[in-house]
């Protein structure tokens, strides 16, 4: 490791930007990006599944408060939604006093609940879209069966719609993986964070920024990758028996 | 107008910032858009992969990485070209890109690419059998273009285009970023300076509504017009 | 700004304008990043107004030329002038020898310390490693407060970097931020007089080591505009002996 190390100082020694220290905060601000993205998606899918089943009951007094909520939600920007929690919930009478503050505190949490807030409304939608396209077939031969509606959703509509569901998914986690870039806008040393520090200390807007642009698609094409790999393990079935 | 602490005027300007913006970015974006999804289409190699670069890079990076690269950076390269030009032909000129001026030429590179998308998507979908009979009626490659590609590629496209129209337009509040005076920018200002941030995010977030509501209504009239035909089922 | 101008602005922007390569000095524009208060803010018109404003259009007017303010966020500023955005820029910026390599600082018009502003609660003698462990330190992205605080603290302390020294106020009026690192002009403005009794300076004024706190500001311009930079400091000069900069002076930091 120590080799390692010596051998990157080595080859970063004629250079003024990227030292060492520099390097450092790329590296903390790729943390912070993969954890405030794959947390937020963890959260957004956990909500959308309930939410999209909710968005196609019969029943308005369900499907309409979801309805007005991911169109809200779908409808404005994510920054704004970021500056309205940022900066909003300071201004709730009282709440430094309360348990609550010690997460509102840092902006972590709060850049959280909004990214979660946004991806759990496009999830919904793209869940519900899948539910509706369930084959009638697959409906009818489960009632055949005798199933409950709890059943079936469990056995049958859900996990044929999730696998449906996969590729819109997997562009919503790059579209998500891209909006995080604004948390540096409230102060979150991500990976833009770090790219806009380097930039402002050694006003070098092409390294700076080039080298994070380099990262975001590496990312990306990671992101791609998994979801190529998932949707040929689970969607073989839907394709033509010759191919 | 209402009054909003004094900040209702310069709000309604940053509103229609914000939807000039749009509107200009668009109309960049679906040009950028047509070229690439025929540099993809291309049978030349070297157009065909130019394409593929741009598209692939631009939606691989984050809107704000791109946005600040070009628009911090974009200036310098700018001036490397004049100075080149200067220090090589003694041509000296300096062209300023202004903060508007850039946003939409960030906005638009960035949804070319996904317009490309879009349009290439719509151009394979068109039936090729109807491109033959025109060619067999003797038309020629720019009246079967303008006569039966075009209008069927925009019936598949419009689907596209409106969503891609729907995230530029929320793609817009980025610039406030880099120093545009938009609406989200006014109002961040305003709500610092008040300390009411809900009073003026959620103005802010319902004109974001409107104006999504408003374009939702039109492309779906634009979508019955490009339809007909088709018995208006898609 | 009207939509109008904005707009016009943002065509003619775009198209290609000649300019002379003469060696007097000609009409320029100045970039500032506002709002820093008192020395360079808008009223509540729009209108810029502050110390650097007063002081530069008395300097312009000395000189002989006219000056227009361009209005540019701080992490672009030099940035902004090497890129011909605008010719000088005359913004609360500190002579140091970092940003020596990238552009030609004036003599120095001002020089203020930076001081430590917390809550009036906060209990904390002299600010060190040792008292500020754990703490948030709010600082302006990319200032020279922002560096000295990063390379001495930013080990054992939460650095908040802001686009703004608004934004800064707006977190410390929170809670987010536990103390902030500022130019002391700035912080007796923004914290000390338009919020009387909720902050205080903790600790000394600091303007050691010059590694970080330079030589105080200094008016910027590109390298190669040495003939500019000699027309300043010649009115610079001229001001301080006529009394006109003690005048704006005692306008904008009464005690």
């Amino acid at each position: 490791m120590d080799s390692l190390l010596a051998s990157i100082e080595a080859l970063l020694a004629d250079n003024t930007i990227f030292t060492l220290d520099t390097l450092s905060y790329y590296g903390e601000g790729l943390t912070t990006t993969v954890q405030l993205v794959f947390l937020s998606l963890i959260v957004g899918l956990i909500a959308a599944v309930p939410l999209a089943i909710g968005r196609g009951s019969k029943r308005r007094w369900i499907k309409m408060p979801i309805f007005f909520y991911t169109y809200v939600f779908r409808g404005t920007p994510l920054l704004v939604q970021l500056y309205l929690i940022y900066y909003g919930v300071v201004f709730v009478e009282g709440i430094q006093d309360t348990w609550l503050w010690v997460l509102l505190e840092k902006p972590f949490f709060p850049a959280l609940v909004a990214f979660s807030l946004n991806t759990a409304a496009y999830t919904t939608e793209i869940f519900h879209g899948a539910i509706k396209a369930t084959p009638r077939g697959e409906i009818e031969a489960a009632r055949a069966y005798g199933m409950r509606y709890s059943l079936m959703m469990r056995r049958i509509v859900l996990p044929s719609a999730f696998r449906r569901a996969l590729p819109a998914y997997g562009n919503e986690v790059i579209f998500m993986l891209h909006a995080s870039a604004i948390a540096s806008v409230v102060t979150i040393m991500d990976l833009t964070g770090a790219a806009r520090f380097v930039y402002a200390r050694y006003y070098a807007p092409f390294d700076a920024f080039l080298f994070v642009a380099a990262i975001y698609l590496c990312l990306t094409f990671a992101i791609l990758y998994l979801f190529r790999y998932l949707e040929k393990r689970l969607l073989a079935h839907l394709k033509p028996a010759s191919g | 107008m209402i009054d909003l602490h004094g900040y209702g005027p310069r709000l309604l300007e940053g509103a229609l910032v914000t939807i000039e913006l749009a509107v200009l970015s668009l109309i960049l974006a679906i040009g950028l858009g047509l070229l690439t999804a025929s540099a993809k289409m291309s049978r030349n190699w070297v157009a065909h992969r130019l394409g593929t670069l741009y598209t692939t890079i631009i939606r691989g990076v984050p809107d704000l990485v791109l946005m600040m690269l070009l628009f911090f950076g974009g200036q310098i390269g700018i001036n490397m070209v004049t100075d080149w030009l200067f220090d090589r032909f003694g041509i000296d000129i300096f062209i300023n890109v202004n903060e508007f001026v850039a946003g939409v030429l960030t906005i638009g590179l960035i949804f070319g690419a996904y317009m490309g998308e879009t349009f290439r998507g719509a151009f394979l979908a068109v039936d090729s059998g109807q491109i033959e009979a025109g060619r067999a009626y003797g038309m020629s490659h720019a009246l079967v273009f303008r006569r039966i590609r075009f209008p069927q590629m925009m019936r598949h496209a419009l689907p596209g285009l409106s969503n891609n129209w729907m995230v530029l337009l929320k793609t817009t509040a980025l610039v406030s970023v880099i120093g545009l005076s938009d609406m989200v920018r006014v109002a961040a200002e305003a709500s610092k300076a008040t300390r009411e941030p809900f009073l003026f995010m959620i103005i802010v977030a319902v004109i974001y509504l409107l104006i999504a509501s408003v374009s939702e209504w039109f492309f779906a009239r634009l979508q019955k017009r490009y339809d007909v035909g088709f018995g208006g089922h898609d | 700004m009207t939509l109008r101008k904005l707009f016009t602005a943002g065509l003619i922007g775009t198209a290609v304008l000649a300019s002379t390569a003469q060696a007097e000095v000609r009409d320029i524009r100045i970039g500032v990043d506002v709002p820093y208060e008192p020395m360079e803010y808008r009223t509540p018109d729009g209108e810029l107004t502050g110390f650097d404003i007063d002081l530069g259009n008395a300097l312009c007017a000395e000189v002989g030329i006219q000056c227009e303010w361009v209005v540019q966020g701080w992490d672009g500023i030099i940035p902004g002038l090497m890129a011909r955005k605008y010719d000088a820029i005359m913004s609360s910026m500190t002579i140091n020898d970092e940003r020596r390599e990238q552009v030609l600082f004036s003599d120095p018009y001002f020089t203020p310390p930076s001081a430590w502003f917390a809550p009036t609660d906060l209990e904390m003698g002299n600010p060190d490693v040792e008292s500020l462990e754990g703490l948030t330190i709010g600082v302006q992205r990319g200032t020279l407060q922002d560096n000295y605080v990063t390379d001495l603290y930013g080990d054992v302390a939460d650095v908040s970097r802001y686009a703004t020294a608004d934004d800064l106020v707006l977190d410390m009026d929170s809670g987010r931020v536990d103390i902030g690192f500022l130019d002391y002009p700035v912080g007796k403005s923004t914290l000390l007089d338009s919020e009387a009794g909720d902050y205080k300076v903790v600790g000394e004024q600091i303007t050691e080591p010059k590694e970080y706190f330079g030589d105080g500001f200094g008016i910027a311009f590109r390298q190669r505009d040495e003939d500019l930079a000699k027309a300043f400091n010649e009115a610079l000069a001229t001001l301080k002996d006529n009394g006109t900069y003690e005048e704006i002076h005692a306008k904008y930091f009464a005690e």
